[in-house]
């Protein structure tokens, strides 16, 4: 089973790298780009087949280590 | 006191904070390596700055879950003395030994010079050789330094007076311009609620003799010398 984690800081966290995107959007034409949040996306693959107990095991590692949950938020998606 | 700084792969100011302990406390310190599930019998762990495992994932995360900071935590949980320089205490907040997080600097650009900073509290045995109020100048070099704190948890840290230095102008005013990484409230190091944890991205190592062009970073390595003996 595949899963895949979006980490992205909390929308109330000033995001650096979103800002300097959006700056470089701007200047490049693009109209229209009200914000951008920049985040990363880990992929993992696991030995687990049952979709409920991947999902609590990816959630945990969310909690522990992949994310801050001081100032980001994460999503996990699930994929066979 | 007794003296211990922990190396981690990618730790660079080891050496630096080595040399500034054995300054203060007349005898050198003992260094452990991050894979040592002990600590030797000691009052303070100094965490030191550098890039632990790349600055992968985020910094200080992958450090934060060595065997060595287990031991941390637990030298801390019983009243230890635990001082995180810059990744140290990029390493604290993601071990949850201090509140808050270090985000990537709001320049985007990596920062290296002198910073004036103000004391905000002699309230701890880091800063209790000098006066509230007093600028001392550190050095800064970081490419994640900002400092991001939810309202409520701030408003907690000013009340407990565990705010320990502000990023400042040579007159002590807390001016953006002053601010080298765009930190909440110019927010340079914070303490623990038993105020004995202090991390702060500033390295105080780095201007700690004369010979290195100021010794304001002396100060508080001597002062934790004089308050950890005393107790």
């Amino acid at each position: 089973m595949k899963a895949r984690v979006h980490v992205t800081l909390k929308s109330g966290v000033l995001d650096p790298q979103g800002k300097a995107i959006e700056h470089a959007l701007t200047q490049l034409g693009f109209e229209g780009v009200d914000s951008v949040r920049a985040g990363k996306v880990i992929d993992l693959e696991l030995s687990d087949t049952d979709e409920a107990s991947a999902r609590e095991r990816v959630d945990a590692m969310c909690q522990q280590l992949l994310a801050n949950t001081v100032i980001e938020t994460y999503s996990i998606e699930l994929s066979a | 006191m007794r003296a211990a700084y922990v190396v981690f792969p990618g730790s660079n100011c080891d050496r630096d904070v080595a040399v500034a302990l054995e300054q203060a406390t007349g005898r050198p310190p003992h260094a452990v390596w991050h894979k040592d599930a002990a600590l030797p019998d000691v009052d303070l762990v100094a965490l030191p700055g550098g890039f632990t495992y790349g600055d992968y994932l985020r910094p200080g995360a992958i450090a934060a879950h060595s065997p060595v900071m287990r031991a941390v935590r637990a030298h801390a949980h019983k009243g230890g003395a635990v001082l995180g320089i810059c990744n140290g205490f990029q390493v604290l907040t993601e071990s949850h030994l201090l509140p808050g997080a270090l985000i990537q600097n709001a320049s985007l650009r990596f920062v290296c010079t002198d910073v004036r900073l103000r004391t905000e509290t002699t309230a701890s045995p880091f800063t209790a050789g000098c006066a509230r109020g007093q600028v001392v100048t550190f050095p800064v070099a970081h490419g994640d330094g900002n400092y991001v704190i939810g309202d409520d948890d701030r408003k907690r840290l000013e009340d407990q007076d565990r705010i320990a230095f502000r990023y400042c102008d040579a007159n002590g005013a807390l001016t953006e311009v002053a601010n080298p990484n765009g930190s909440v409230a110019n927010i340079a190091g914070v303490l623990s609620e038993n105020r004995r944890v202090l991390g702060l991205m500033p390295h105080p190592e780095r201007l700690a003799d004369p010979a290195l062009g100021g010794s304001d970073g002396a100060r508080l390595f001597a002062s934790a010398v004089e308050q950890l003996a005393a107790a």
